[in-house]
């Protein structure tokens, strides 16, 4: 009788335990971190660069793809001689996006989440676009919002 | 040790285990409401939206 007790009692410390290992990290949830030097660093650099993008989202020359990158889905909407900055742009633009969402899922203490953060964002990229920018649908195909 | 008490203390283990798994299955789950809101908050200030006209999170159509 008093074994079967202390195994009772065993059982009950270890949900205990479990219940607070699993509770804790469900709490930090509520939000995810994006308050780091390497988020910021890349948003200001986005934000820098989106100067120069905007006007080639709005001639349609950039699009924004399905994966949360951009691409550029029309070169001969750019003067030639303006060819090569706008791919260097583009370039420079995914490899920033890249990073960033590495960098979050890493600050997040789950590096295994860059995959649905790339989704997740690129998802809004497209909800928030301007009316007349393209964006690429699902299915893949270029569609002008 | 008899083989009474040692199915008792198989099943004990067992069920910890599970519990934990079970707990450990929560965590993994990706957050993906404060996920957009995260996405949401660099993307205002990527392309400047704060203040402006933004387009309120709607239900994706496509997915």
């Amino acid at each position: 009788m008093m074994k079967l007790w202390r195994m009772f009692e065993t059982l009950v410390t270890m949900v205990m335990m479990a219940a607070v290992i699993g509770a804790s990290p469900a709490v930090a949830q509520a939000n995810l971190e994006i308050n780091t030097p390497g988020v910021a660093a890349l948003q200001a650099s986005m934000q820098k660069r989106h100067g120069e993008l905007a006007p080639l989202y709005a001639s349609g020359a950039v699009g924004l793809t399905r994966d949360g990158n951009v691409a550029l889905r029309d070169p001969a909407a750019v003067p030639l001689a303006q060819r090569a900055t706008a791919n260097g742009l583009v370039a420079a633009e995914n490899q920033d996006r890249a990073a960033l969402y590495r960098e979050i899922a890493r600050a997040n203490n789950h590096p295994e989440w860059e995959g649905d953060i790339r989704n997740t964002f690129a998802q809004r990229w497209i909800d928030r676009a301007q009316s007349g920018w393209y964006y690429q649908s699902a299915a893949g195909a270029w569609v002008r919002k | 040790m008899n083989g009474k008490s040692m199915r008792r203390a198989a099943f004990v283990l067992l069920s910890a285990c599970f519990i934990g798994a079970g707990c450990v299955t929560i965590n993994i789950y990706f957050p993906a409401a404060a996920a957009e809101k995260a996405a949401d908050r660099i993307i205002d200030e990527v392309w400047q939206l704060k203040g402006g006209a933004t387009v309120p999170a709607v239900k994706p159509e496509t997915k």
